[in-house]
């Protein structure tokens, strides 16, 4: 309600700046005094200030979102962006912390076994950092959200193929028990 | 000049129960040197079994350089064990340049005593004469001793035998992890930490008497430091976030690591005595993998910052970085070598292509490629006389320990009997 009656208010003064704007171009003195008083009569309408908005949200309870039953999200090799298609489940995650402010959750970030042992700890918190940062984005409260990074130390799959490492890069959310 | 051979037999060290790995040399060179390393005469005042082959010990040693070809015992015409029974014509005719001869002899309170020369076959001449003493627990030390004085007397480089390698074994499920010390030649192993966690990153300390590592446990990594003698370990650093990547600094007061507290892994050294931690970089790419030049001034260090990792080297008073590798799409985990002249590394050509070990010589900047019969090559650490890396690999789906020399001419295998290994950490000298 207060925004709108800025957005009003705002507009209206834009609207008389024009209007003298142009009767200005004028150049008589009569009209330059009228145009003084059209912007005190302006400024006179100010917006009264009005008391909090009192605002509640209420509580999402669906729960049973078959979105939120996918915690991985996966990564592609050397990179820590999420994926266009991991958005959804993201979305369902960060809508169901912000429903629920008393759930906490870990963000395990892992690599494949590829590159080394430390870069790949460092890669790891990259790609929890940037879930975290995504469900804080859309609307998780950052208190939320821890990230921790397992590096290639604690793969999902053992193996060097090509489809045991695209499994492996991830990033595991963890709903921590209240 | 390089020709390929593989040992049949390996040299396998059933001697010591928990000994786990074993030497596969599996390139050396061409032009290597003959040698003769005779089994050492046996004093009458040696009562029982001696613990160890003292000669087999130096010969193996030798061998496992590269730069030595020694002659099978069985071979040799005479067993001599003075310089009066050297008959310097037998030798040639078996075309060997040099002969080590010895005696060993008890004293009392179980101290044993070897004399041993070494000649040169060609000027009939002795290079050298030394007589060591040790208990019978130290007469591995004592033969490595051996091996460090004849190696540095014929090609003029420092011996590397007596130091220690320090890696982390693994069960297959990844369940449980040592961390374990060992001789150059992977006998005499000894677990100094046994976790549920992973253990990596293990780094000297320049005087040998403590080991710092990584354990990387449920809430994060961690960084601590074991002093080996008492088995104490201390908690470095427990920041929130990453801490990781310890290198002591050459003076041993400073530790350099990784810390991502600020939002993003930062080089980080701290003073040691007094806990001030100095923050060294500050970009928000990887910055990760500290190593110390020798002046004590510089790190160089590995950071995503170019869009992939690469190699940069950072000055401690100024905070002037160089970029220190161009060539491929990975180069990280730098360990100096030779006093700083060259970098060894983790290196991927192009994307796609297979990860090896490599070499940059930093005044020619001139790149080469150390390894190509082991796959997901990592973990490069350099003994200290600057000739060899110990590197982990992948090799038959093991994790496996190898070495090639910094040159590329000398290669071996180090497997393990069970389980995976990796992380290998060359120690410094001890003598």
């Amino acid at each position: 309600m207060q925004t709108t009656q800025w957005n009003k208010l705002i507009t209206a003064s834009f609207l008389t700046l024009a209007i003298t704007g142009c009767a200005s171009g004028g150049g008589t003195t009569d009209e330059a005094a009228t145009t003084e008083t059209a912007v005190e009569e302006s400024q006179t309408q100010a917006v009264p200030d009005s008391p909090e908005v009192g605002v509640q949200t209420d509580v999402q309870t669906d729960t049973n979102n078959p979105l939120l039953e996918q915690k991985i999200v996966y990564f592609g090799y050397d990179r820590a962006e999420i994926r266009p298609e991991f958005k959804d489940i993201l979305n369902a995650h960060a809508q169901f912390l912000v429903a629920n402010p008393q759930a906490r959750v870990v963000l395990e970030g892992h690599c494949d076994e590829r590159g080394t042992v430390e870069y790949n700890l460092a890669l790891g918190e990259r790609r929890a950092n940037t879930v975290k940062r995504y469900l804080i984005v859309q609307g998780a409260n950052p208190s939320q959200l821890e990230s921790v990074s397992f590096g290639e130390e604690r793969p999902a799959m053992v193996g060097s193929s090509d489809s045991v490492w695209s499994k492996n890069r991830r990033t595991e959310i963890k709903y921590q028990a209240q | 000049m390089i020709k390929q051979y593989l040992f049949a037999a390996l040299f396998t060290l059933t001697s010591l129960a928990h000994a786990e790995l074993t030497i596969e040399i599996t390139q050396g060179i061409a032009s290597s040197i003959p040698i003769s390393v005779v089994p050492l005469q046996l004093d009458a005042s040696i009562t029982q079994d001696m613990a160890e082959d003292i000669s087999a010990i130096v010969r193996t040693d030798l061998e496992r350089s590269g730069h030595f070809n020694s002659l099978n015992p069985d071979d040799m015409l005479s067993h001599p064990a003075s310089a009066e029974d050297m008959y310097f014509r037998d030798w040639r005719l078996l075309k060997q340049e040099y002969v080590m001869i010895g005696r060993v002899k008890q004293n009392a309170a179980n101290t044993y005593q070897v004399h041993y020369q070494l000649f040169d076959v060609f000027n009939e001449r002795e290079l050298l004469s030394q007589t060591l003493t040790g208990t019978a627990t130290q007469l591995r030390d004592v033969s490595h001793r051996m091996s460090d004085a004849i190696y540095e007397q014929l090609t003029g480089i420092r011996g590397a035998f007596s130091s220690k390698i320090a890696y982390v074994t693994t069960n297959p499920q990844r369940t449980k992890f040592n961390l374990s010390i060992a001789d150059g030649d992977g006998a005499r192993e000894r677990v100094v930490l046994t976790s549920k966690y992973s253990i990596f990153s293990p780094s000297w300390s320049p005087d040998g008497k403590k080991l710092a590592y990584v354990l990387l446990e449920d809430g994060g990594s961690r960084v601590y430091i074991q002093d080996l003698a008492s088995g104490k370990k201390t908690l470095i650093s427990k920041f929130k976030g990453l801490n990781s990547a310890p290198s002591f600094s050459p003076d041993g007061k400073r530790l350099a690591l990784v810390l991502s507290k600020d939002g993003n892994p930062e080089i980080y050294v701290v003073d040691l005595e007094t806990r001030h931690w100095l923050r060294v970089t500050n970009h928000y790419a990887i910055d990760t993998e500290p190593n110390w030049m020798p002046d004590g001034q510089h790190i160089v260090f590995t950071s995503g910052r170019a869009g992939n990792p690469q190699i940069y080297r950072v000055s401690l008073e100024t905070g002037y970085i160089e970029r220190l590798t161009f060539e491929g799409t990975y180069n990280a985990r730098a360990r100096l070598a030779q006093d700083g002249r060259f970098l060894v590394l983790v290196h991927q050509a192009k994307k796609g292509d297979p990860f090896h070990i490599a070499s940059l010589d930093l005044t020619r900047r001139l790149l080469q490629t150390l390894t190509s019969d082991t796959k997901l090559d990592e973990s490069p650490s350099v003994s200290p006389n600057g000739v060899m890396v110990m590197y982990a690999a992948k090799y038959n789906k093991r994790s496996i320990l190898a070495a090639v020399s910094v040159d590329g001419d000398v290669k071996f295998l180090v497997p393990s009997k069970h389980g995976d290994v990796r992380e290998p950490a060359w120690g410094p000298y001890l003598n």
